[in-house]
């Protein structure tokens, strides 16, 4: 028999996931739309409530629970804010090469820090050159001595700014069919964090690039095997990263048809409640069905991948449902608000805007297809 | 110093718009809604948990209701709490005020002894505020209600704050007694992801009418005395005025207006 109902444990988690995001996550939403800028309250909200530590190994310090209870947390915070999802699901994308393939120095060095919050992580692979296809970055890395030396530029990093702990990917410049991946540090030298960008949507969550200019990285800080790094970082993406953007884009789904349901229940027209109408209803009907769809696809995913069975396809499927789904989500509950709608103290216009980014985030939707396409035709 | 801590498990009050009450049996119709720890509980086990922190000593979370109640208690041992109890029973079903606090005040007794009990000054769905005094009345301990502070005790007597219509009141009481509280007292934590961890290892036991050896007619709809005679429903409508004339005319018009209507005091 197939159970689709998920565990008096995980519906606690999702409970305590929802009272912290509507306690503690809500508060900061207007400074984060304000400012664009991370608050570090938040910072140290998401550290104090162990969200950090979802994902990391009990035996340093985490609360090795599986992507399922990930996936809970992440679609309840995006339910408040998409942005804070965001932040978190790549501060995941950081930590996970390093529980997968750190060696036990490494795991012992930056898995506790990152657990409390004190260290900070993401991953850096994008390059204006490649993102999606990882194998066109030109950063680079050379041998000298026992260190390797790294030049070349990330872009569109979330937490590029913030993160204190980087897993990087470099080429070699020996062998363009060679890659490493990296442990970095903030105030290497050679590192810094250059443009911050500004986003239309998930505003609060950092986003910029990254500049290696003869980065000086020792060979404790390699991250599985020279030359194995492309494994090493397209592991984290293929479950963890497409995964965090399920949770995101479940979350803003959600977020939708509330607001929608709220709205039509409250705004009269002809003497009633417009929710009375089937041109609404209809409109709430197929929000509610593409939420419900996406969960069973993502749940899914998640569940396969806590039973041990990789699920980065699956993941790529669920990926573009959702995204896609929060889109069409947001685009609709915009349209019931009316002109509403287009007022910023209406939630539903960050929503819209929020909806415009997750599409590209962790691989555009057009790649997604690439991918489940390559799986049906495997 | 041991605490027993009594929950209600209530509709949760977000969704309070979609209860309706039963024409017929003149109950309430539940429907759907989730069951939630009453929001006036979490205040209780909060003020436990931070009892436990100053003073030392157990906390047992203890409720009435049907298995799935069982869930909110598992709550408060994410929570902190060190045990929990359920009392649930076919035969426990309907009861009021009375047999509900009856039958708590069994369990209580049947768990053993105990220095401080808390409850939640009132629930969100019966909202009778009698359930805790009468506990105290079935265990022949003293009471505090509405308490929304504890001061640090350094002597045998217990120093509490409580509202009393415009003011408050302090209460110097020896324990063991029970105290209703207010939601001023504390603002409960939230549940954490590494509290519902550690509930992996606490139990929740589970009590029927036979544990605690009582006959059927003292508990549940057969000893509850209440009997619901008639309700109705209040009707609050909405009108507009439009007030004419200059500014000062239209002023004076507002405060004879307001003044009429019992507005300005």
């Amino acid at each position: 028999m197939v159970n689709f109902s998920l565990s008096e444990e995980n519906e606690m988690f999702r409970k305590a996931a929802r009272e912290f995001a509507e306690t503690e996550v809500a508060k900061y939403v207007p400074e984060m739309e304000e400012t664009s800028k991370v608050p570090d309250g938040l910072l140290k909200a998401l550290a104090e409530a162990e969200m950090l530590a979802i994902t990391i190994p009990e035996s340093y310090g985490g609360l090795e629970l599986g992507y399922t209870a990930r996936l809970i947390a992440l679609e309840e915070i995006s339910r408040v804010s998409v942005a804070t999802a965001m932040m978190l699901q790549v501060f995941a994308l950081g930590i996970e090469p390093i529980v997968q393939f750190g060696s036990d120095e490494q795991k012992s060095k930056y898995l506790p820090g990152l657990a409390s919050g004190e260290l900070l992580a993401t991953a850096a692979v994008t390059e204006a050159t490649g993102g999606s296809d990882p194998s066109g970055i030109r950063t680079s890395y050379k041998k000298d001595g026992d260190d390797y030396i790294v030049n070349g530029r990330k872009c569109f990093i979330t937490n590029s700014h913030v993160a204190n702990t980087l897993t990087i990917l470099a080429k070699s410049e020996e062998n363009p069919k060679e890659f490493c991946a990296f442990i970095v540090e903030r105030g290497m030298e050679g590192f810094k964090a250059t443009h911050v960008e500004h986003k239309v949507g998930f505003r609060g969550c950092n986003t910029g690039e990254l500049s290696f200019e003869n980065l000086r990285i020792p060979k404790e800080n390699l991250l599985g095997q020279e030359g194995k790094g492309m494994r090493v970082t397209m592991s984290a993406i293929g479950e963890i990263g497409r995964g965090g953007m399920v949770g995101c884009a479940l979350g803003l789904q959600a977020a939708c048809l509330e607001a929608s349901i709220k709205f039509a229940s409250e705004r009269i027209l002809y003497g009633k409640p417009i929710v009375k109408l089937a041109a609404i209803q209809e409109k709430i009907a197929e929000m509610k069905i593409e939420l419900e769809a996406g969960r069973l696809l993502g749940y899914r995913a998640a569940a396969l991948q806590d039973g041990g069975i990789g699920s980065s396809n699956e993941f790529a499927a669920a990926k573009y449902f959702t995204t896609e789904a929060a889109i069409k989500a947001a685009k609709v509950a915009v349209d019931i608000h009316g002109g509403y709608g287009c007022m910023e103290e209406y939630a539903v216009t960050r929503y819209y805007r929020d909806a415009a980014v997750l599409g590209p985030s962790a691989g555009t939707s057009a790649i997604m297809k690439v991918i489940v396409a390559r799986w049906a035709l495997s | 110093m041991k605490i027993v801590v009594c929950i209600k498990a209530v509709p949760d009050p977000k969704e309070a718009d979609k209860i309706t009450i039963d024409p017929v049996t003149k109950t309430l119709t539940r429907g759907n809604i989730p069951f939630v720890i009453n929001p006036l509980d979490r205040h209780a086990v909060e003020a436990a948990l931070q009892l436990k922190q100053t003073y030392g000593g157990t906390i047992t979370i203890l409720s009435m209701g049907p298995p799935a109640a069982g869930n909110i208690v598992k709550e408060c041992l994410a929570l902190g709490a060190d045990q929990g109890i359920l009392l649930s029973d076919r035969a426990f079903g309907g009861a009021d005020a009375y047999a509900t606090a009856y039958t708590l005040a069994k369990g209580i007794e049947r768990n053993g002894v105990f220095d401080l009990i808390l409850c939640g000054m009132a629930s969100s769905d019966g909202a009778t505020e009698w359930v805790g005094p009468q506990i105290a009345s079935f265990l022949d301990i003293p009471v505090v209600t509405m308490v929304n502070e504890i001061a640090d005790n350094d002597s045998e007597l217990w120093q509490v704050k409580t509202a009393w219509e415009d003011g408050y009141r302090r209460v110097a009481i020896q324990l063991p007694a029970l105290f209703t509280v207010a939601r001023e007292l504390n603002q409960p934590k939230n549940l954490s992801f590494s509290g519902i961890i550690k509930a992996r290892k606490k139990e929740i036991t589970s009590w029927c009418i036979d544990d605690l050896g009582l006959p059927i007619e003292v508990v549940g709809l057969k000893g509850s005395p209440t009997i619901v005679g008639d309700f109705g429903t209040l009707e609050t409508g909405r009108s507009v005025e439009i007030l004419q004339g200059t500014s000062e005319e239209k002023a004076e018009k507002l405060v004879e207006i307001l003044s009429e209507a019992g507005a300005l005091g």
